[in-house]
């Protein structure tokens, strides 16, 4: 009873209050709305167990340490049908990291020089560039792929059209400089070849080739170097007025030590030749790869150009003519005014167009560059019939790798936004 | 209502639809419809014509289940499946017969979950080269590029090949056998490699088919056979049985043309039983008494499906082979129907 007088009296809680009082009413809806979840969430699990055990299935990641049997053309790391269905996937994983890290790049590169140019004066160039942004962006990425490897398979000569011909004589197709043979499987360029060399390295992951990390070494030894000399100019000219000249030193610290070292190390270029069926000694840079690359690149440049245009149109007017007054070139006030301006605006939609692509990168499958998708969520996926368990690591991987790049970018973002003080 | 459609599609993302019941007769029969699992385009196996008809050797498999089951061979609705979505398909309940020149190994038939009733067909691996390309050897093709579809056991048994006779290949993967009739004409590859079957019938679907040469290699065992779903023994053996009535009708001369004159009774009670003329065979499966009648009138028998889809006087021209009857020195055998 007493409760019963405390609950009607004008302090105390009634259950009603929790819909019709607004203090509580918030906080009712999200807890319903939580449980409503939790139990749809909870609805799904059981749902997949209770099939999967209709189907006699278990759930488990053992397959990723058994042999996997089948063989990956385009493989950065050591890797044959031997080693392990984990093995197999991260031979995918790094595939995946490298097309997009290269892609993010020349996509960066070709989205800023088209978005600086579709503002350009010069009317031309200006429509060009918009052409570009509205033929690119406005059709799928897939079909740019499949057109890029179109292509690369119809227009260059198979590897046989290199040789000469037995029985007339006649000359095959020519290497471009002696070195770079186009073919509809691959371009083959020539690789870099050691004659006194250092040896590698021996990881468990893949060999590190020490000439590699000496050169690394040296070119960071450098870089330090070249800052000292930096700030010591920056240091004179803010006491003197006067700035030393670098130029030369500064070209004679990054190119001495590393020309020595590539000469003491012997390096020469290993120039790919045509033996059997294929052209071996170079490197062979799979036409899917390349296709997949230029796809993304010139997909992704054109939304780049057209997030690098607004961050630059976002820069008031009186800047650029502020920049005009103290006598500042258009070139220079781009990039010392602008830009640095244009880039807060310019980063954070950055920062998605380098997921996008990252995601992208899975429709590799359509032109069989063996990336995660083809590797994990393709071959071994199929092999093992192991469907819920590869499709949940593949999405729990691009998940993780989203995560960094976007954790990433927003370091870098945090360092270049306009910092008041 | 809603709510339930939006945790439905949840539920569809999440495991591909639930397990079909376990009585897939009784769906069938429901749906008054085969749902079949087929290639998604193998000359002679299976290939819808220009008005969308499918036939071949895999879809005969499909229109004699369907007459045995529902006693009209026209009522099959067939679901082209690619060498990676064949078992998700089968698996999901999306389909009810898998006949898609599918090899039938041990672990496809544990760790899958698969269940195959019967082979219809003995393949081999073999190679595709250009006749101009002078391999006349498997062995020869040291360096090679070689096309491969992906999610088959040719791509496991290409590298162990591979590795046992110390070659090195640069395999490119494609998804289909027209992607990779595709990329093999366009020179992308030397050679193409997929069951010798296969090979044939992709060769005669080319401009120039004699500009081509299959090496006479055979690297491995792919005994081709229909397949469905593990936990639906009663589906199972009427779709294995249904196979093995078609081979028996061969080794017993019951052909679509005398098949009417011998369902009235013969002097031969192994055909009797077979037709529903002694006994009642049907009804120990869930079928009518004349299931095998139907399932034989729909194309033929084996014999004549063969000869009507891949045989040599089609443009693939395969020959018999282990195929034939054991009673002609092939690996065609039909237990008793008894």
């Amino acid at each position: 009873m007493t409760t019963a007088q405390d609950a009607s009296g004008p302090t105390g809680f009634r259950l009603s209050q929790l819909i019709y009082d607004t203090r509580y009413r918030s906080i009712t809806i999200q807890i319903v709305v939580l449980f409503l979840v939790m139990a749809g969430v909870g609805w799904l699990v059981d749902n997949v167990i209770r099939n999967l055990n209709d189907l006699g299935k278990d759930f488990n990641y053992s397959f990723l340490w058994q042999r996997s049997g089948y063989d990956i053309g385009n493989a950065l790391i050591p890797y044959n049908n031997d080693m392990t269905h984990g093995r197999a996937m991260l031979v995918g994983l790094i595939n995946t990291l490298w097309v997009s890290f290269l892609g993010c790049i020349t996509a960066t590169f070709l989205g800023v020089i088209i978005g600086v140019l579709r503002l350009s004066k010069n009317w031309l160039v200006g429509r060009l560039m918009t052409i570009y942004v509205e033929v690119f962006r406005n059709i799928p990425v897939l079909l740019w792929i499949l057109v890029a490897i179109a292509l690369l398979t119809e227009a260059a000569p198979s590897p046989n059209q290199y040789r000469v011909n037995a029985q007339t004589g006649e000359a095959g197709a020519s290497m471009v400089l002696e070195s770079v043979a186009f073919t509809n499987r691959y371009t083959a360029i020539p690789s870099i070849h050691f004659d006194r060399t250092l040896g590698s390295l021996d990881t468990a992951l893949a060999p590190i080739s020490l000439d590699f990390l000496a050169i690394v070494i040296v070119l960071l030894g450098s870089y330090f170097v070249n800052k000292m000399l930096v700030n010591r100019a920056n240091r004179v000219q803010e006491a003197t007025g006067v700035r030393p000249p670098t130029l030369w030193k500064s070209l004679a610290i990054w190119l001495i030590p590393v020309v020595v070292l590539l000469f003491a190390l012997g390096v020469n270029p290993e120039e790919p030749q045509l033996k059997g069926f294929n052209f071996t000694g170079g490197t062979n840079v799979s036409n899917a790869f390349v296709a997949l690359w230029a796809g993304l690149s010139l997909y992704t440049a054109a939304f780049i150009a057209e997030i690098v245009r607004a961050g630059i149109l976002a820069v008031s007017k009186g800047q650029t003519e502020a920049a005009f007054a103290l006598g500042l070139r258009p070139s220079r006030t781009m990039r010392l005014v602008i830009l640095p301006q244009a880039l807060r605006v310019i980063i954070p939609p950055l920062i998605s167009q380098f997921l996008n692509l990252t995601k992208n990168s899975s429709l590799a499958i359509a032109v069989g560059y063996l990336d995660l998708r083809g590797t994990l969520g393709g071959i071994t996926l199929n092999q093992t019939g192991r469907e819920l368990e590869a499709i949940t690591l593949m999405m729990l991987i691009y998940l993780v790798i989203s995560l960094l790049i976007s954790g990433g970018m927003n370091i870098f973002n945090n360092r270049v936004k306009l910092k008041e003080r | 209502m809603k709510k339930s459609v939006f945790f439905g599609a949840l539920t569809v993302a999440s495991l591909a639809a639930g397990v079909a019941g376990a009585a897939t007769l009784d769906d069938v029969k429901a749906r008054g419809e085969l749902i079949c699992g087929v290639n998604t385009g193998l000359v002679g196996f299976a290939a819808p014509d220009a008005n969308g008809n499918w036939s071949g050797f895999d879809v005969a498999i499909c229109k004699a289940v369907a007459a045995a089951v529902l006693g009209d061979p026209s009522k099959v609705k067939y679901v082209p499946t690619s060498g990676q979505t064949r078992f998700t398909a089968l698996g999901s309940g999306e389909v009810d017969l898998l006949a898609r020149n599918t090899t039938w190994t041990f672990s496809r038939d544990t760790d899958l979950k698969l269940q195959f009733t019967a082979t219809n067909y003995y393949d081999g691996q073999g190679f595709m080269v250009r006749k101009d390309s002078g391999v006349t050897s498997a062995k020869e093709l040291d360096g090679a590029s070689v096309c491969i579809q992906t999610g088959t056991t040719t791509e496991l048994n290409l590298a162990d090949y591979f590795k046992a006779n110390n070659m090195s290949y640069q395999p490119i993967t494609v998804d289909s056998n027209a992607e990779g009739e595709q990329q093999f004409l366009a020179g992308a590859c030397d050679a193409y490699t997929t069951d010798a079957s296969g090979l044939a019938a992709t060769r005669a679907a080319f401009a120039n088919p004699s500009d081509y040469v299959i090496l006479p290699e055979i690297i491995s065992k792919e005994p081709l056979a229909p397949a469905v779903r593990q936990g639906d023994d009663q589906w199972t053996d009427i779709v294995r049985w249904t196979i093995y009535g078609l081979i028996a009708a061969e080794e017993y001369g019951i052909t679509s043309a005398n098949i009417d004159e011998l369902a009235k009774g013969t002097d031969n009670p192994e055909i009797n039983r077979m037709l529903g003329t002694e006994g009642n065979l049907g009804a120990m499966v869930g079928l009518d008494k004349d299931w095998l009648v139907n399932a034989i009138k729909a194309g033929g028998n084996y014999g004549e499906i063969f000869a009507a889809t891949i045989g040599e006087q089609t443009p693939i021209g395969l020959a018999r082979g282990l195929n034939a009857q054991w009673t002609q020195g092939g690996l065609m055998y039909a237990p008793p129907f008894r």
